[in-house]
């Protein structure tokens, strides 16, 4: 006997520490009071946010900026379902947090007490595991098992709910040297008699395209994908959650494909004889309609996740296995494929189909607005919400390195970018980071700019302001006859002096000419900053896929 | 299509909730689930019977796979495994119609485990075309309530699904 007897709220903050946490962001509550008492007196550093909402949304998006485990913590109840939403977005996105929740003490379980939800039975559609802790000795066990889970195989939320009375009971500690789940054995390496497959395949294509995703930037595969394209000459596209994994100043970038994709890239894998895809997951936002998605093309799929493979669209070779493994494997086998005309071809189209939009000297677009923050700071991190800012962002900033942009892509919520920025500063203090925003996300979550200033976090809000729900509101242009039903938001607030109110500065640009201005001037403040940057207030995102329709039947502005 | 799977899962409070809610939330149709605990008290087997074609299966398997606490999943062919599943029959059975009852019993092969004056519970073990067989004949003499397991199947020969620690 060690003789080692602390709580079970102290074990909580010990384990943590085992594990390398040295940030959390949060709120208190009384059924977690324990545990922030255990934490009062530890080095771990609490960011305290306004909403718990946003504390699940910093850890997520601290986890993408820095690829370790996100910590969220909150209390029972309503401080527990405050956080799905952003349990939910982490895992459509993959995203690896360890969440914390409150809950009322074991005796008062099942009885409607004070504060009493069953989190664990809410959330178990939108995490990859959970726990509701029974017993405080299991303390250690479990928080070893939520990281390893958490962070391994395909990534995901992990919950741990933990009774109040579990947190105060006297345990001896030990912290467990490895886990043993014999229920959850993630593959790493791909079969090779199927990578030999995929080889041979490559080396019969003559219109190859890569199809890229957030998988392989999880895997940190950025190197091996480059590796590819360039020995086999296959031009690459990436799916949102994709962008960055492949240098959009590369001759074989064909930037985003799907929805709002480039021409070129959606046009390239409908005409593909060969599409290899890494990390990704066929989303309908990517392939439009499924029947007519790549209809040339053999498909190899590389993923850790063997539930992906063959979910949505027929594969040809099936490789499960971690990205970055599979894909170092597969780069023995292969040569360069007879992709010569193709790539001219692909030229062409680039050439001939460049994303582009009306530039204004009266009005601000949108688009230069990204243009002219990717201008004064191309290393930034670039975080956004969701929308015509989130669509913009992806197609307008040049982006050459992983983990560079954040962007809720399966969930999509609203109000996500801002606290996300917040964890992805703090993630990454040395880097720029920018949420760029839309009008009507970023109020979902404007209080915030609280957090910022209180914790010292100098991101820069950029809000294309266009007085609407900006992606609604084109809908409804194409789609409802111009039937603008509540996505008017104009006037809704003075950014500027809201941000002023918070201790934050505030700066306004209405015309072109101001735009590089207050850019520069956020940059060099180094403090909280929102930009409302008043925008064209019609101005649409293009080209556009409609739903359902084949990614080549491209909409354009 | 019917599938039978052999779903070995920990033995924990909430597991069950897990399976059920995957199925729910993914459109899957259980036609049935049976559970109950394997010769290893830790872990327990799911039977559990699903329509749909070999996509709709193959993807039941992987979803189920990636739950922590399922240990194996395996699809059990009906001409490779044992079916059975238990029913219990309360049927309507006075003086004159008790005789014939009894005589359905014997055939087959089923127990009488309840006797009242207008009354019989009966007790059949099966395949579900025997007591689909069994139930359409008692029908006829008035069914007062009815209840069956649900489908419980295992491989035939030495052929087993069970855990082997790897480790």
């Amino acid at each position: 006997m060690s003789g080692n007897r602390i709580t079970g709220a102290k074990a909580i903050i010990e384990s943590l520490r085992k594990e390398g946490v040295d940030i959390i962001f949060g709120y208190p509550g009384g059924a977690i009071l324990p545990t922030y008492d255990a934490l009062f007196d530890s080095d771990i550093r609490h960011i305290l946010v306004r909403h718990e909402q946003s504390a699940a949304h910093a850890a997520d998006g601290y986890a993408r900026a820095t690829g370790k485990v996100g910590v969220c913590m909150a209390t029972s109840g309503p401080g527990a379902t405050n956080l799905i939403t952003g349990i939910a977005n982490a895992y459509m996105d993959s995203v690896p947090l360890v969440v914390f929740t409150g809950q009322v003490p074991r005796p008062l379980i099942g009885n409607d007490a004070f504060q009493e939800v069953d989190i664990k039975g809410i959330t178990m559609p939108i995490t990859k595991h959970s726990y509701l802790v029974q017993d405080a000795s299991e303390i250690p066990k479990i928080i070893k098992e939520a990281f390893y889970i958490a962070s391994t195989g395909r990534p995901g939320p992990v919950l741990i709910d933990l009774p109040k009375d579990v947190t105060t009971e006297e345990i001896e500690f030990e912290y467990p040297a490895e886990v043993n789940l014999r229920g959850y054995r993630p593959k790493l390496m791909g079969n090779e008699q199927q990578i030999k497959r995929a080889a041979l395949a490559i080396a019969k294509a003559e219109r190859p395209v890569i199809y890229v995703g957030g998988g392989a930037i999880i895997s940190n595969a950025a190197e091996e994908v480059r590796a590819l394209a360039e020995k086999i000459m296959a031009p690459v596209a990436t799916t949102l959650m994709g962008i960055g994994v492949f240098p959009e100043d590369h001759p074989l970038a064909l930037h985003m494909l799907g929805m709002h994709g480039t021409k070129y890239a959606n046009y390239a894998v409908q005409e593909s004889d060969l599409l290899i895809a890494i990390g990704v997951r066929f989303d309908d936002r990517v392939t439009g309609k499924v029947d007519s998605f790549a209809p040339e093309a053999k498909i190899i799929h590389i993923d850790i996740d063997p539930a992906e493979i063959g979910k949505n669209v027929r594969v040809d070779i099936p490789i499960v296995g971690d990205c970055k493994h599979v894909l170092q494997s597969l780069l023995k086998y292969v040569d360069r494929c007879r992709s010569e005309r193709w790539i001219e071809r692909i030229k062409q189209w680039k050439r001939e189909f460049p994303l582009q939009y009306e530039y204004s000297d009266a009005v601000i677009k949108p688009q230069y607005v990204v243009e002219r923050i990717h201008k004064a700071c191309k290393d930034a991190i670039i975080v956004t919400e969701v929308g015509q800012n989130q669509m913009w962002a992806a197609q307008f900033f040049t982006y050459t390195e992983p983990r560079t942009f954040i962007s809720p892509g399966g969930l999509g919520p609203m109000g996500y970018g801002f606290p996300a920025a917040i964890g992805a500063k703090l993630g990454r203090p040395d880097k720029t980071v920018f949420d760029i925003a839309g009008d009507g996300s970023f109020q979902m979550n404007s209080h915030e700019l609280a957090t910022a200033v209180k914790s010292n976090v100098p991101v820069i809000v950029a809000i294309l302001n266009n007085g609407y729900l900006g992606m609604v509101r084109q809908w409804q242009e194409l789609f409802f006859c111009r039937r603008y039903s509540e996505t008017c938001i104009e006037g809704s607030v003075d950014f500027v002096k809201l941000a002023e109110a918070y201790g934050a500065l505030g700066l306004r640009a209405e015309r072109p000419s101001e735009v590089d201005d207050v850019i520069e001037e956020a940059l060099r403040a180094n403090r909280p900053t929102v930009i409302d940057f008043v925008c064209d207030p019609e101005e649409n995102v293009f080209p556009m896929v409609p739903a359902g329709a084949s990614i080549n039947e491209m909409l354009e502005g | 299509m019917k599938h039978t799977l052999a779903v070995l899962v920990e033995n924990k409070s909430g597991v069950l909730a897990r399976v059920a809610g995957l199925f729910a939330r993914r459109g899957y149709n259980i036609d049935s689930l049976a559970v109950g605990v394997t010769e290893n008290p830790e872990i327990s087997r799911m039977t559990i019977v699903v329509r749909g074609d070999d996509r709709v299966l193959e993807q039941v398997s992987k979803q189920l796979n990636k739950l922590i606490d399922v240990i194996k999943v395996s699809d059990l062919p009906s001409e490779e495994s044992v079916e059975r599943e238990l029913a219990l029959f309360k049927v309507a059975a006075d003086a004159s119609t008790r005789p014939a009852i009894m005589q359905l019993v014997d055939v087959f092969r089923a127990n009488i485990i309840d006797v009242s004056k207008r009354s019989l519970i009966i007790e059949i073990t099966g395949d579900e075309e025997k007591i689909n067989a069994m139930e359409s004949l008692l029908r006829d003499f008035g069914i007062l309530e009815m209840c069956r397991t649900g489908r419980i199947a295992m491989s035939r020969g030495l052929k087993s699904v069970v855990y082997e620690d790897e480790g």
